[in-house]
């Protein structure tokens, strides 16, 4: 008997192994024209894999606090043995999981994978998505360094906005009224602590329901499909799409080694909270098209606080796009059309103003 | 009702009584009838309110009264303007600085407004060129008013003042500028011109070092005056302390003195004082050595090695500069190495201060350290582009790496799936 048999028959008289993965092996994957779009929500994992994972190797080096943060980055990146890769290839694969992120969102968007019965795959999924990007705002604060600092006090004013709760929730996240060594402190604990136990929870909920749910088909094919089951056609998750998904985790890996290598992530210049802010500062791009549309709001609407309204809307949105498969459930192919069409304005919205962001002074 | 009462308390028709008499006296002191009429003369007897207001004696309360004499209470022009109310009229130009010092001079009035102020300013003026010319009978020359401005005179720390660092260049040009009005005097009239094109002008008026020379810097204010021909060192050490006394130790002091050259002018002119550059030193035709120095002699050997020095100091700066610069630009961490750099920099700085003493072993102890720094840097951006090539090529195996991988995923897909 081979070493890999009898394994397997240990675990099985221990803990059932064949039963427990006997789903698994019956695990198939529609396919069709669109089923490349199924490798995103898999890319988006191993980004998170890897954030983990270079995540504890910075870890053995960095040191919070205002005094420590920038130079204990700047000896990862210069001093450590390969610390600025891993230090890169952090920053950059942050990046790369929001986007892939945002394409996951709106394919399921567009494909309609949220409708009865993947709700709350859809409000998991979501969650995750600004579970991520509040990965992406306290870890930019974490080197410390000037950019990093003066877009943490924009991005918290902008919090202290909020109506009500605003002011108390903007001095929880500093740790008293500004941006100081203790904001530091705070978001380093969000940042490897509450966010990373959120969300791992979170995407056990997220892989759980897409395993338990199986894996959507756009409508109009799983009409076609219905009406005519010959024209089905299907994939065998293991080895089959596993192996396609793993040819994806190598590309993304390819890819970030590339940027990592030929664009190392900058350090910047250690953080001065008595110089006054750079000109034309920006945020982190997935924030920049909040940030514009703040700054083209008026100063005043009607009696209103235009960055109030801003604020108010925004989160108004947010909210309504987490519960967006509960809405139209009486008219199904009436909510169908106009869910898309507010998917195709958000996504020309966002772009549009991520790019007009860039350029603008 | 309006009886004084007993508890020494006013009764309310006492106390408006007294609120009338207070006003009308008020009004009586406060009123200045001359701008009543000056506001709307034309000049030069105009003084409008607006403009008045803006003087710096009129908002320490001082009135048209204080230099005119008269009395501006009064409506009557005849006697506000009487001999019998002390009235001057226009004050004579000879008169100006003596009147202007009356309370300038006075260290126990003047402390009243401004404890700091000197009261030294009229003493000064007397020794000043301006100041002995008019005592001579010369009207032409420079009085207070001239330079101050009246009737809207402003604190010299105010931006728009005629006397602030920034405008009292073209104040002094008024008159220096000007060829017909200065022809008999017999003195050049390009100064201000030849300022605009100097390192001086430059960091005062384009960096806005307040800090930086200005005509009164050099030649004194009250007290203006020509450096003399002994004392133009005197004037340029007052900032370039270390160039000053590399200077005096050097054997050129005594030699420009025994030539009747003078000091700093010699090399750096003197209004029109350009940024110093390498150029300035050396045996080219560019260089102010040659002006006396000659092939052969040994002042011409050593100028010719200082500036083979200070270039090759700044050659090895610039090449370390450039790779530490392409080595940034390509996302590596040289911030240290560019720290390093700046302190080479300043080596540089040294060295040329050192040109100074003119002497080639002193300038080499400077420079020899600098080289071996920008050496340093040179390495550490050396280092940074070969560190830069390793990943590009750790990159490179690494892809050749994944594609392998993917390469052997595809088949085996093929394989399995028939």
């Amino acid at each position: 008997m081979s070493l890999r048999r009898s394994l397997r028959s240990w675990l099985d008289e221990r803990f059932g192994w064949d039963a427990l993965i006997a789903p698994l092996r019956k695990k198939t994957v529609p396919l069709h024209r669109f089923s490349y779009w199924y490798f995103l929500g898999g890319i988006t994992l191993f980004l998170f894999i890897i954030q983990v994972f270079t995540g504890i190797l910075l870890l053995l080096y960095y040191r919070p606090g205002a005094s420590e943060a920038f130079e204990s980055v700047q000896y990862i990146i210069t001093r450590v043995q390969f610390g600025w890769l891993i230090r890169s290839i952090h920053s950059w694969s942050a990046n790369l999981m929001i986007f892939t992120a945002f394409a996951h969102m709106f394919s399921v968007l567009f494909f309609k994978a949220y409708r009865k019965p993947r709700e709350l795959t859809w409000v998991s999924g979501v969650i995750l998505l600004f579970l991520v990007m509040g990965f992406g705002f306290s870890g930019y604060l974490l080197p410390w360094n000037t950019l990093a600092f003066f877009a943490t006090k924009v991005g918290t004013e902008i919090t202290g906005q909020v109506p009500v709760v605003g002011r108390p929730l903007m001095i929880f996240l500093r740790g008293g009224e500004e941006v100081t060594g203790a904001t530091l402190m705070r978001f380093f604990g969000f940042h490897v602590a509450v966010l990373p136990g959120l969300a791992t929870f979170l995407i056990l909920v997220h892989v759980l329901l897409v395993q338990r749910l199986g894996i959507s088909v756009p409508p109009k094919l799983e009409a076609e499909w219905e009406a005519n089951p010959s024209q089905k056609r299907e994939m065998k998750f293991f080895p089959n799409f596993m192996l396609r998904e793993l040819m994806a985790w190598y590309v993304a890996l390819g890819v970030l080694g590339a940027l990592a290598a030929i664009f190392p992530w900058n350090l910047g210049v250690k953080a001065d909270p008595f110089v006054s802010a750079p000109a034309g500062m920006k945020p982190e791009w997935y924030f920049l098209f909040m940030f514009q549309t703040l700054k083209l709001i008026p100063p005043k609407v009607w009696f209103i606080d235009g960055e109030v309204l801003g604020v108010v809307v925004f989160g108004l949105i947010a909210l309504l796009w987490l519960f967006l498969p509960f809405f139209g459930r009486n008219h199904p192919s009436r909510s169908k059309q106009w869910i898309t069409a507010i998917g195709i304005f958000a996504l020309a919205y966002m772009a549009g103003m991520t790019i007009y962001g860039h350029f603008a002074q | 009702m309006a009886t004084s009462r007993s508890d020494g308390r006013l009764s309310l028709g006492e106390l408006v009584s007294c609120l009338i008499l207070w006003a009308a006296v008020a009004y009586g002191q406060s009123k200045n009838s001359c701008l009543d009429c000056h506001s709307n003369l034309p000049e030069p007897l105009g003084v409008s309110q607006e403009k008045f207001s803006q003087d710096i004696h009129a908002q320490k309360g001082l009135t048209c009264a204080s230099c005119h004499g008269g009395d501006p209470t009064s409506d009557d022009p005849d006697k506000a303007m009487s001999r019998k109310a002390g009235w001057k009229g226009k004050i004579d130009r000879k008169q100006i600085p003596q009147l202007c010092g009356t309370c300038h001079s006075d260290a126990a009035y003047i402390r009243e407004f401004n404890p700091s102020l000197r009261t030294d300013q009229l003493s000064q003026y007397g020794t000043s060129v301006h100041g002995k010319r008019l005592a001579a009978g010369d009207t032409k020359v420079a009085v207070c008013t001239d330079c101050h401005g009246v009737h809207d005179l402003r604190e010299p720390n105010d931006s728009r003042s005629t006397v602030n660092p920034v405008n009292v260049a073209n104040t002094c040009a008024r008159c220096h500028a000007d060829a017909s009005y200065m022809s008999e005097y017999k003195i050049p009239t390009n100064q201000f011109a030849e300022y605009g094109k100097s390192v001086h002008h430059d960091a005062l008026v384009v960096r806005g070092d307040l800090g930086a020379p200005t005509c009164p810097t050099c030649h004194g204010n009250h007290g203006a005056t020509p450096p003399g021909f002994a004392s133009v060192a005197n004037v340029c050490s007052t900032c370039h302390v270390f160039q000053a006394q590399l200077f005096d130790s050097s054997s050129h002091r005594e030699a420009f003195a025994s030539a009747g050259l003078p000091g700093c002018v010699t090399c750096h002119s003197n209004h029109g004082i350009l940024h110093p550059t390498d150029d300035l030193i050396g045996t080219d035709d560019k260089a102010v050595c040659t002006q006396c120095h000659t092939e052969g002699d040994t002042g011409f050997a050593a100028a010719g090695k200082m500036k083979q020095h200070l270039v090759q100091l700044a050659t090895s700066i610039d090449n370390a500069d450039q790779i530490l610069g392409r080595a940034e630009r390509s996302g590596m961490e040289v911030s240290q190495a560019q720290l390093d750099l700046a302190q080479t920099r300043d080596t540089l700085t040294k060295a040329r201060v050192t040109v100074h003493s003119f002497n080639v072993a002193r300038m080499e102890s400077d420079i020899k350290p600098g080289l071996e720094a920008a050496g340093k840097d040179y390495d550490a951006g050396n280092r940074a582009m070969a560190e830069r090539n390793y990943r590009r090529v750790g990159l490179g195996a690494s892809l050749v790496a994944i594609a392998l991988v993917l390469v052997g995923l595809r088949l085996y897909l093929k394989r399995i799936e028939g």
